[in-house]
């Protein structure tokens, strides 16, 4: 530095330390922020190794040469009611608001792996869509042209609401090559760490299922992407930003490395993997972590692979604006908070986006809010102008830093994993799932002292609050009882001998390493079995999935 | 006056759901602030959360809920008056609509804290309810 602007630097740095007397700050992650940042910290020399162009490694600009110019995110809501019937017309609501996607939700029973007969009829269909047949599905998707619309179905192992899709696309005469979408929720080890609803078989009997529905998928749905590696459940859990990244890599190197050891080539279905993250109200950070993900999954994708295809080390992901920074105080204000999120979410380059309803902290959404929250995507897509230019934030000697940073305590943190033997054993051990807590933890302790402020609920509060509650939608208990009435029609119609046949089969199958047992729960469902008996019987065969207990 | 053991609660999560953040980070602060806790779960059957109440003679019943499974709790403490275990405090914590909150008061639930309540609110509460609850025990006693 020459000396004229050295002395400039010395005279603002006395002048900063005089004028202010409160502590460094931290971000999330625990990273000491420095008050300015200049070109000290970030040398534009670097631009080619550590930037480059969009579309191009190292990628921290953006996975596409064009990103929201060639093809806007795809802007999704879960949507998940009652019975397929609600399904059906709420998801036509939101495709005619602007959604381009479906976000299917099924009720917590079928996350359980249950069929509604088998669980309380009080919670049935209440925070999502009661589907347990392929008939079910047929009603939920009726108008809803399945060869243009891409499908993100929430359907752990061993994915039955994809089985029920690729009957109805034989039925639609729609070819299986051409169906695209995710299997969200198939990261198994997320669930085991976190949000436990979505873990149904014990974690060898999910791994069984995961590599067979990669392959299964690679090899006849080209198009679709069997699996979603979610950060965001480890980050509600607790975990901050840097540690959901590395935890979350640690995973997907985990499942790269299963697969390839089960003979699968990597640049035959890495380019099928996505993911999936939770973008808290960290602005800054939360672009960081977004932009240090891109890089590092590149790079160590080439490292301990030799992936070299393009398409393969492009770090594809879903967001997520997180609940967890949403309050039940003055609710309006998550209005503000999840359009801060979504704008984290757009400069971080996120491929998708889900944008939380404002009264998602005391209620399953209303209809209404969940409007507001797609229109605020609509408003940062189309009013805003903050995607007239690619990566605005790129080059910002902070947010370079920062993401410089980033990468580097992701690496720490995905080396820790490495060392333990790689994410499944330091899941079984229970490391990551003490990490979570004890960051959950801290965050708590930080809010509880004051010293991090949630606007309405530490700080600003109003004595007398206004009320301002939609009345919570309950799916309406006669059509609840019908969707009853169907589930017995159905099993009397279908061919008992066929169902049993299919699930012996099934359970031949999972018993046999040499079989793909993702094609014998296809078999099974073409034959007449339902979501429950299909999971029921691998539950038997592989094992039920218990997550560890709290430490004692 | 107070029994000479400490409080003992369970805590646990029913029905289907199985976010536990919350769940995990009240089991830590009770324990820190001196309470004896039984972490069960998730998915707990009534029946057994009935049943762990009888075996263990806890003092707090702490439910999480975050996604509907509160719609059990009035259930709950039918099975725990008709086991004469109808004193125990039960305390919920998380996702409960405004709307719920009178039906489940009125079912005999203690207190309900929504998102937002702190850590030091829940442990006083849960410590006022289950001294009152040890002392009337001991009043019963020494008059029997």
């Amino acid at each position: 530095m020459p000396d004229r602007a050295r002395a400039n630097a010395d005279r603002w740095r006395s002048d900063y330390d005089s004028a202010v007397s409160s502590a460094p700050r931290h971000n999330r992650s625990g990273m000491l922020l420095k008050p300015l940042y200049t070109p000290e910290d970030w040398d534009k020399g670097q631009y080619a190794d550590k930037l480059g162009y969009p579309g191009q490694e190292p990628f921290t600009r953006g996975i596409y040469p064009a990103m929201y110019h060639g093809q806007g995110w795809s802007r999704r809501m879960l949507v998940g009611l009652g019975t397929p019937e609600d399904f059906n017309r709420r998801q036509k609501e939101m495709l005619a608001s602007g959604t381009t996607a479906v976000n299917f939700i099924p009720c917590n029973s079928v996350f359980r792996g249950y069929d509604i007969d088998e669980v309380d009829p009080l919670l049935v269909g209440i925070c999502g869509t009661a589907i347990n047949t392929s008939e079910d599905m047929r009603i939920a998707m009726d108008g809803i042209d399945l060869a243009r619309i891409s499908l993100g179905l929430n359907d752990p192992t061993p994915f039955t609401l994809l089985a029920f899709i690729l009957l109805l696309a034989e039925e639609c005469g729609i070819s299986w090559d051409i169906l695209s979408g995710t299997s969200n929720q198939s990261d198994f080890i997320s669930h085991f760490v976190a949000n436990h609803m979505f873990y149904r078989l014990s974690l060898e009997g999910s791994r069984r299922l995961l590599l067979d529905h990669i392959a299964f998928t690679t090899k006849h749905l080209p198009k679709w992407n069997p699996l979603s590696i979610v950060g965001q459940h480890m980050q509600q859990a607790g975990a901050t930003p840097a540690q959901a990244l590395g935890f979350t890599l640690s995973s997907a190197l985990y499942y790269v490395d299963e697969c390839v050891k089960a003979g699968m080539v990597a640049d035959d279905f890495v380019h099928r993997f996505t993911f999936f993250f939770d973008v808290s109200i960290s602005f800054f950070e939360e672009v960081a972590k977004f932009r240090a993900g891109r890089r590092l999954w590149a790079r160590l994708l080439k490292e301990r692979y030799g992936v070299r295809v393009p398409r393969s080390l492009r770090f594809k992901f879903h967001a997520q604006t997180s609940g967890v920074d949403l309050t039940r105080q003055q609710p309006l204000n998550n209005i503000a908070r999840v359009a801060v999120q979504g704008l984290a979410a757009i400069l971080g380059g996120m491929q998708s986006l889900h944008t939380d309803a404002y009264d998602e902290a005391f209620t399953t959404p209303s209809v209404e809010a969940a409007r507001v929250a797609i229109m605020t995507q609509n408003i940062l897509a189309e009013e805003t102008g903050v995607t007239d230019v690619i990566d605005p934030l790129g080059g910002s000697y902070y947010v370079e830093a920062l993401t410089d940073e980033m990468e580097q305590k992701t690496l720490e943190i995905i080396q820790s994993i490495d060392a333990l033997g790689g994410m499944f054993e330091a899941v079984r051990l229970g490391y990551v799932q003490s990490e979570i807590g004890r960051s959950a933890l801290e965050f708590q302790q930080g809010v509880e002292c004051g010293n991090r402020t949630v606007v309405g609920a530490n700080k600003y509060r109003i004595p007398e609050e206004p009320v301002l509650r939609t009345p919570v939608e309950r799916p309406d208990p006669a059509a609840i009882t019908a969707q009853y009435d169907r589930l017995r029609r159905y099993k009397l119609q279908r061919s008992q001998f066929a169902v049993s046949r299919a699930l012996d089969q099934l359970a031949a199958a999972a018993d046999s390493k040499k079989s793909n047992v993702y094609a014998a729960v296809i078999d099974a469902i073409r034959a007449g079995a339902t979501h429950g008996e299909t999971v029921g019987i691998l539950r038997q065969e592989l094992g039920f999935g218990q997550p560890l207990p709290m430490a004692g | 006056m107070a029994l000479n053991r400490p409080i003992k609660v369970l805590l646990t999560k029913i029905g289907l759901d199985g976010h536990d953040r919350g769940f995990r980070l009240v089991a830590t602060a009770l324990r820190d602030a001196g309470m004896e806790v039984l972490p069960v779960g998730p998915w707990l059957k009534i029946e057994e959360v009935v049943s762990i109440a009888l075996q263990e003679d806890v003092d707090v019943i702490g439910i999480s809920s975050l996604s509907s499974d509160h719609l059990l709790v009035p259930r709950l403490m039918e099975r725990l008056r008709g086991e004469q275990l109808g004193d125990i405090l039960v305390v919920l914590g998380g996702i409960i609509p405004d709307e719920d909150v009178q039906p489940l008061m009125e079912s005999g639930v203690a207190g309900i804290f929504h998102p937002g309540s702190s850590l030091s609110e829940i442990i006083r509460f849960i410590r006022n309810g289950a001294e009152k609850r040890q002392s009337s025990l001991i009043a019963k006693v020494a008059y029997a």
